[in-house]
């Protein structure tokens, strides 16, 4: 096993035991934090005893849609872009400042157009995720050498031959590079929405049990968020490894 | 040979490199004993045995040039004399003593930009002098001195950014010239440059090199450039690298690219390459070479 | 000409867009931008607004000087060292796509509501990338600027400050831009149910009033002023561009 993934394992493990030892000792109150241990045998439990499936499967549902959503309109709409200078050129502030802009802020008016339910929450986790798989579709469109777009010319390739067999894989590595980030920020925003202004769904739940006290509620749905979303990470990171060997250095 | 070129194509006989006062012919100025380096590969416990044993003595105020197939181990040689990096075993000795880390009076010029492009370049000159607390003046004395040396004298104030890579290069060994090294190292400094480039840089290089009576080691992969350079030329065997053959040239001191016309440059090139043609396949994956 | 007209076009067409859609949904759903506008320029007429918004501001500050000392200190630290980078990687990565909100409770427990916990939103949120990106930079550093300190004969304190620092102020700066976003929004999102005070607080009890007008100023507002501080650092970070 690899040097750094053992060290790696070694840090986080030995972080989840410190913080296990000080909440044991009652250095940390209970009612501040829970033992690691509890919070896990309490979330086995909650999974089993199906208290907030419900939750759960509305919040799996919104974060799939809208990194699906965000991901296809992401990729077609920086496709679009980058056919057309002039209009990447006039659209290149605004792409790049977007993030600059903290987005919740039009979440209330959202609400309010859209109606409470699984649909503001789906928009504004698309709003905030589209834009990095623009970015990353135009940085991976333009970092298609010359040379490979030189020689499906020579070949005489018509241009969809061209772009479907030459220049997606060509970008592919940096457009999966955009799918990480827009599955991420999706479930960011599904998560935030859900606990700043919802009825359902994890973030909820997590914002009612905080308000009720239920503090071994709040922190075994915190961890199955933590290790749902670390899980996520590492597939779509395996994955992004195999297209990182093919990228250019 | 028709009877015409005679007198003017004759080698030219081998002589004793002029010597200037200060210098005693011939005495050692560096030399490398034995040295060898190992590698482990990335994590596993193999050795990858890279260079030696070398055994190199480099006589004072003399150009030596090494050149070898890629992957010989011909920058390491340069960062072991340098001190940069300790070999795995063998010594390296300058001025008589061992050298553990960077010596005084070693200058290295590296195959990559070294310019901070956060300077320009009279502050990229002068960097070394500053950070070693030297005097205002004697600082502006020499910065200028090198900056006329080098022709970077329009362009003080400018930024690396706003330069050629030719030079870029030259900021670089301007950097080294203050510092008054008496041992040169460099490590295909004109490797990025055009060929016509390379041969006026080759030329500023011998211009540096009579001026400062300075020991030159220069790394190259190209023959020519060596053979046009320097006193010896070393060649190195593919990996591990070791000294299959020194070749002494015996240019006068007061040469310069003009020679490039001379038989005598053309039979230290043939021969030079009649050593690393068969290495170099070695590296290229070319079965037997006959 | 063009460079400046073609983005300005943009921006006409999404107000045109806003109208169009204030006048679908109607007054009572979605202010139109005039009367935002208005609206804004009434409310900064105010005290009590002024009052929230230097609220905001002060904690947006405190924040800001955390993350980023906290932020270049630590990826300095971790950048340095070949393996403390690539063990932290990936650790900084989930941390950084982490649901942030999901620690909101531990946050408000070990805080209390006030400041604090607006100030800790704030670096929670800004000090991962401004880490990274520093980290980053010194491990992308290229490794000849170290070798040439090391032939100067550099001691150490002097290569970090004279070399190191120099060569990886640029991606500070844009670790900087990124992390003040994230900053803002952590603030604002820690004002919006963890303080009785600020812009983000102001958001939310217009929120429960239903006072759509005041939300989209107060939107208006925050976009404009990110807008700017975005502007400038992208302005600060293109002139040190080495090149």
């Amino acid at each position: 096993m690899k040097t750094e993934n053992i060290l790696r394992a070694a840090v986080v493990i030995s972080f989840i035991a410190l913080i296990e030892v000080l909440c044991r000792l009652g250095v940390i109150p209970a009612s501040v934090l829970l033992a690691p241990s509890t919070m896990v045998t309490h979330g086995v439990e909650l999974l089993r005893a199906g208290k907030f499936n419900h939750d759960i499967g509305i919040s799996l549902l919104e974060i799939v849609t809208a990194s699906i959503v965000s991901v296809l309109l992401g990729f077609v709409a920086g496709l679009s872009i980058h056919a057309l200078p002039r209009m990447r050129r006039a659209l290149e502030p605004l792409l790049s400042s977007y993030y600059a802009v903290p987005t919740f802020i039009f979440y209330p008016v959202f609400i309010v157009v859209l109606g409470v339910g699984p649909l503001p929450i789906i928009a504004i986790a698309v709003l905030l995720a589209v834009v990095t798989m623009i970015t990353a579709t135009l940085d991976g469109l333009d970092r298609i050498p010359r040379a490979l777009h030189k020689s499906g010319l020579v070949m005489r390739l018509p241009a969809w031959r061209s772009a479907f067999f030459i220049k997606l894989p060509a970008a592919l590595p940096y457009l999966f590079t955009g799918v990480k980030l827009a599955v991420a920020y999706s479930f960011i925003g599904v998560i935030a929405s859900e606990f700043i202004l919802s009825g359902s769904g994890v973030g909820y739940a997590i914002g009612y049990a905080y308000n009720n006290f239920q503090n071994d509620d709040m922190y075994s749905l915190m961890l199955l968020i933590l290790i749902t979303v670390t899980l996520v990470n590492m597939l779509l990171n395996r994955i992004d490894h195999r297209f990182q060997s093919r990228r250019q250095r | 040979m028709t009877a015409a070129n005679t007198s003017l194509n004759r080698p030219a006989p081998l002589r004793v490199p002029d010597t200037l006062p200060s210098q005693t012919p011939g005495e050692a100025h560096a030399t490398l004993t034995g040295v060898m380096r190992h590698f482990t590969k990335n994590g596993s416990k193999e050795l990858f045995h890279a260079l030696g044993p070398i055994d190199l003595t480099l006589t004072k105020g003399e150009f030596f040039s090494v050149v070898g197939p890629s992957g010989c181990g011909k920058s390491t040689l340069l960062e072991a004399l340098a001190g940069l990096s300790e070999p795995s075993s063998g010594t390296v000795m300058f001025e008589g003593r061992p050298v553990k880390g960077v010596p005084d009076g070693v200058g290295v010029v590296f195959q990559e930009d070294a310019s901070f492009p956060w300077l320009n370049v009279r502050d990229n000159i002068s960097f070394g002098l500053r950070m070693a607390g030297m005097d205002g003046a004697e600082i502006k004395r020499r910065t200028d001195y090198a900056l006329g040396f080098m022709g970077l004298k329009d362009f003080a104030g400018a930024y690396p950014a706003q330069l050629s890579g030719g030079m870029r290069q030259r900021v670089c060994i301007a950097r080294t010239l203050v510092t008054q090294p008496r041992l040169i190292l460099l490590d295909e400094p004109f490797g990025a440059l055009d060929q016509q480039t390379r041969l006026l840089m080759g030329d500023e290089l011998l211009r540096l090199w009579r001026e400062t009576s300075a020991t030159v080691l220069l790394i190259t992969h190209a023959l020519d450039e060596a053979a046009m350079l320097s006193d010896r030329v070393g060649v190195m065997s593919a990996r591990p690298g070791l000294f299959i053959d020194i070749v002494e040239t015996g240019w006068n001191r007061s040469r310069d690219s003009r020679i490039v016309s001379t038989p005598r440059f053309g039979e230290v090139n043939a021969r030079l390459w009649e050593k690393l043609r068969v290495e170099s396949m070695k590296v290229m994956g070319a079965g037997s070479a006959h | 000409m063009k460079q400046t007209f073609d983005p300005l076009i943009v921006a006409v067409v999404i107000v045109a867009c806003w109208q169009v859609l204030h006048l679908t949904v109607g007054d009572g759903s979605l202010s139109s931008p005039w009367s935002t506008l208005t609206e804004l320029v009434h409310m900064l007429g105010t005290h009590a607004f002024w009052s929230n918004a230097s609220e905001t501001a002060k904690a947006l500050g405190l924040a800001l000087i955390i993350a980023l000392a906290g932020g270049i200190l630590l990826g300095v630290l971790l950048g340095v060292n070949r393996m403390s980078g690539v063990v932290a990687e990936p650790i900084l990565l989930n941390l950084y796509s982490l649901p942030k909100v999901t620690l909101y409770p531990l946050v408000l427990l070990v805080f209390g509501l006030g400041l604090s916990a607006k100030v800790a939103f704030g670096v929670m949120h800004g000090l991962i990338p401004i880490l990274m990106f520093t980290m980053n930079a010194i491990r992308q550093m290229r490794p000849v600027y170290l070798r040439a300190s090391r032939t100067m004969r550099l001691p150490l304190h002097r290569t970090i400050l004279h070399v190191v620092l120099p060569a990886v102020f640029p991606e500070i700066v844009s670790g900087l831009r990124l992390g003040f976003s994230l900053t803002l929004l952590g603030v604002l999102i820690g004002e919006m149910f963890a303080s009785q005070r600020g812009l983000g607080y102001m958001l939310t009890s217009a929120m429960n009033l239903g006072d759509i007008r005041t939300i989209m100023a107060v939107a208006l507002f925050l976009t404009l002023f990110a807008l700017l501080c975005n502007g400038l650092l992208l302005m600060a970070n293109r002139r040190l561009q080495h090149g």
